[in-house]
């Protein structure tokens, strides 16, 4: 039986309105509402299936991040989750930790606890970067099944059905493998309030990327974040002559 | 179809007495149109008896504490210090718990706000010490009244009640937040994210305590899979401080054998609607309040505005207005006032070459001393502004919600402590806390102010109510020795729309004032969709056979988050209309629940988490 890592993030809220910072060097985190980056969700509450299913034999939560990331690795612990890791990375140096660093993190820490199966979220809905799983495979060269909407785990072999662009595409993997989680994969269980009372209970491991040999450096400089630009008005138009009349005057026939 | 004459005497029924909600025997089947059926929450379609409910566990989990407290604002928060830093100072151990509905503290918290750190310093004297979030003292204080052009300054000397030297500009959202990391390291239990929505009783009818929302039910009423049961926490006594118009404390007045507003007068409202915004930086004077009165409000509709500089590090403004709910023109929309108000000429400039931020609503008490309803009961306690305390012509309620936490902890703690003390009943009654709260400043201070808001019911309205102050409160600092009663229950209030003019509210500019999906928007509010709506309807019916059909469908305007709209009835008759209730946009104000006429719609807790998200509001 597998011993199972589910990578969590905290992202802001998807229902709060971003704001971009006034120096433009980014949107504002401070005092806005977060929680577990919803793909996230739905990655821990499959390991958690699997447990349950008897093909897991533990799933441990893993979270890069300051501490409020611990409010994020508690909620994975009360939907299921048997214990956490926090890779304690301080507030300043956050805005610099890419998918580039949690692959490297991840890949590390699946040969330290002898992880059998990695699952992520696709993607984390503030960079919808979509790398993370990928480059922790790459790491480990393990096989991917990425954008899951279905997992099936038969002894040594996975079989995992892809969301792609054509449709649906099944394939079989051999473990150890990583598997990032798509909309479509299950629906995540609430954490109820006497699980996250057990929770309060269960272990968090902390750790420092350094512990790990993973170095906290970037290429990568932001240089603006700004608005979308405001979208125009449209018009309204009485019939079809109108409509090509008024496509006309734009010169776009 | 019944004639026009019969129907016309069918409404004029309807206006006349609201709680007759059956409907006549022979025109109710042609009358009643095929409204498809709109509410499915289990407090009106039971589960007991219904089909999908018959295989699920209905077991809930149960825990015990020594006091539960319902609702994380400060007054919840104070109380929950006070009755820790007392464990402290004695050596004794209890087992506080707090649950607040909003996902993180200070998520559903909003008001203007000035605090009077009265309370506060009782709590804390080292507050500043501590980092506590009052940033901005009041510097300058200035009230004008408006009328459609002009703007008339009203000088405020001491001893006006709107007098604030002293007092602090705060983002009250922050505030509860820094409550809470007080709480935390004091090792209160705190669990946001959890709504309560029962109130469990012993058998000798006590309160036992509260149970939490269950999760996972279908928009229509059935069980999802992940359907799970509420938990259980049961406690020697139960705080209710849900804030104003709170969801257990409705249930609990209407509990007969409690008997808590047996004496006092009807609770009445105000609706505040609040933005935040970011100015140019030459506009921005930190530490400066403004409130007015006047327009766009006509002298018989209570309200006016307040505008506050804050002084903490960006040129932010705090900027909203309050309409009384007692208001009686069907046609009056607060959230479009409050719009108008901001292109008033005198105004405006403040806000142009601004960005909005931040909007949202909630209501707020203006019952002051008349409306107290009794406080302790067998089990149980009602703080804050649950109750409500607020001082309305200072529009201040904090200081007073957080004495009346601190002075009930100080009761229950040494009725909790006391070995010898037996109790009559399994829940504890705790009388000391009504008592020492009559004996505390806050009972002086409600006392002096309570005649202030009821002397604008005069025919003179702001203009009465103002000379009433200038007399009374200042001169006679409030020892008048009659009292004003006759509070009448906003929504009794309502004509019926033949019998007034609509309003015309100019559109938004989309510079200063905005349209309302916007603003809801950045409220940042949401709920799972797949839930029953938590807005439920005591009667399907009622709202287009008489809210609409006598008061021309008020809920579409006095809600501040559009969560009500009248629209066409698919496959019905030309002009017949259904009522559409878009859940989701609530963002937990309770107008609603306060002013339908027909008091057909009772709020509900939706399940925890849901709502407003809040930032420092």
């Amino acid at each position: 039986m597998a011993r199972v890592l589910v990578g969590v993030k905290r992202v802001v809220d998807y229902a709060v309105k971003i704001r971009v910072k006034p120096d433009k060097s980014g949107v504002v985190t401070d005092g806005v509402k977060h929680s577990m980056n919803p793909f996230d969700e739905i990655a821990v509450e499959e390991a958690i299936r699997l447990k349950e299913k008897k093909f897991a034999s533990e799933v441990v939560a893993v979270t890069c991040g300051p501490t409020q990331n611990q409010e994020t690795l508690r909620t994975a612990l009360a939907m299921g989750a048997d214990r956490g890791i926090h890779v304690e990375i301080p507030a300043a140096d956050y805005p610099k930790v890419g998918p580039l660093h949690v692959s490297k993190i991840l890949a590390k820490l699946a040969q330290k606890e002898e992880a059998g199966l990695i699952i992520v979220g696709k993607q984390a809905i503030d960079d919808d970067c979509n790398q993370t799983a990928q480059m922790t495979a790459s790491f480990l060269d393990w096989p991917q099944g990425t954008f899951a909407s279905e997992l099936k785990l038969e002894g040594d072999k996975l079989t995992v059905v892809r969301e792609i662009d054509g449709g649906l595409e099944t394939i079989e993997l051999k473990m150890p493998a990583v598997v990032s989680a798509d909309l479509r994969l299950n629906e995540p269980r609430y954490a109820t309030l006497p699980n996250i009372m057990k929770a309060k209970k269960k272990k968090v491991d902390k750790l420092s990327p350094s512990d790990l040999g993973v170095e906290i450096a970037t290429n990568i400089e932001v240089l603006e974040v700004s608005d979308p630009p405001v979208r125009d008005a449209g018009m309204k138009v009485e019939n079809t002559e109108e409509l090509i009349s008024k496509l006309k005057e734009a010169g776009l026939v | 179809m019944k004639s026009a004459r019969s129907l016309m005497q069918y409404y004029r029924l309807l206006s006349r007495w609201p709680n007759r909600l059956q409907l006549p025997s022979q025109t109710c089947i042609r009358c009643a149109s095929s409204q498809p059926k709109i509410t499915t929450h289990y407090s009106i379609i039971p589960r007991e008896g219904d089909e999908r409910w018959k295989d699920i566990e209905m077991e809930r989990y149960a825990d015990e504490a020594d006091v539960v407290i319902v609702g994380g604002g400060p007054a919840g928060m104070s109380c929950a210090i006070r009755l820790k830093q007392l464990a402290k100072e004695n050596g004794k151990d209890i087992r506080v718990c707090l649950f607040e509905k909003a996902p993180e503290l200070g998520g559903h918290t909003l008001s203007g706000a000035c605090l009077e750190p009265r309370a506060l310093q009782e709590l804390f004297p080292d507050w500043k010490e501590r980092g506590a979030p009052l940033k901005t003292p009041v510097k300058h204080d200035k009230f004008a009244i408006l009328t459609k052009n002009w703007r008339i300054p009203v000088p405020v000397f001491r001893g006006f009640p709107i007098y604030n030297e002293g007092n602090y500009i705060v983002r009250l959202g922050n505030f509860v937040k820094w409550l809470g990391e007080q709480a935390e390291e004091l090792e209160v239990e705190i669990y946001p994210g959890f709504a309560c929505t029962e109130v469990l009783y012993h058998e000798d009818g006590s309160v036992k305590g509260i149970a939490t929302n269950d999760v996972g039910i279908h928009k229509d009423g059935s069980p999802k899979e992940t359907f799970e049961r509420g938990m259980e926490f049961h406690a020697k006594v139960t705080i209710f401080s849900e804030g104003c118009h709170g969801a257990l404390a409705k249930q609990l007045y209407q509990n007969d054998n409690l008997k808590l507003r047996e004496g006092c007068e009807p609770q009445t409202y105000g609706i505040g609607i609040k933005e935040v915004w970011e100015i140019e930086e030459s506009k921005w004077k930190p530490g400066y309040v403004e409130h007015t009165a006047g327009w766009p409000l006509n002298r018989n509709t209570y309200g006016g505005s307040f505008l506050y500089h804050l002084d903490e590090g960006e040129p932010l403004v705090a900027v909203g207005f309050v309409v009384g709910l007692d208001y009686s023109n069907p046609y009056l929309n607060p959230f479009k006032e409050f719009q108008r108000f901001k292109q008033h000429p005198k105004v405006r400039p403040t806000f142009e070459g601004g960005k909005r931020i931040a909007y949202g609503a909630r209501a707020l008490n203006e019952g002051g001393f008349q409306s107290i309803p009794k406080l302790a009961f067998p089990g149980g306690c009602l703080i804050g502004c649950s109750p409500g305390f607020m001082n309305v012509p200072k529009l201040k309620g904090t200081h007073t919600a957080m004495k009346s936490g601190m002075v009930a902890a100080e009761a229950i703690f040494s009725a909790i402590t006391d070995e010898n003390k037996t109790s009559e009943t399994s829940g504890l009654y705790v009388p000391e806390y009504e008592e020492n709260l009559k004996k505390s400043w806050l009972w002086k201070e409600l006392q002096s102010v309570r005649n202030i808001r009821p002397s604008f019911h005069s025919f003179l309205g702001l203009y009465g109510g103002l000379l009433y102050t200038g007399l009374f409160y200042i001169f006679g600092r409030g020892k008048e020795p009659w009292t004003f009663k006759g509070h009448v229950a906003d929504h009794k209030n309502l004509k019926p729309a033949a019998e007034c003019t609509p309003i015309e509210y100019p559109k938004p500019d989309n510079e200063v004032s905005f349209d309302l999906l916007s603003s809801v928007a950045l409220s940042g509010t949401n709920h799972d969709h797949d839930q029953p709506a938590h807005l439920t309807l005591r009667n399907d019916e009622v709202p287009v056979m008489r809210n609409l059909a006598v008061f021309d469908g008020p809920e579409q305007r006095f809600c501040p988050a559009g969560v009500y709209e009248y629209v066409p009835l698919e496959g019905g008759e030309e002009g017949e209309m259904r009522l559409q209730i878009n859940a989701q946009n609530c963002v937990h104000c309770k107008t609603c629940d306060i002013k339908d006429p027909s008091q057909n719609i009772n709020w509900v807790c939706p399940e925890g988490g849901g709502g407003p998200a809040y930032s420092g509001m």
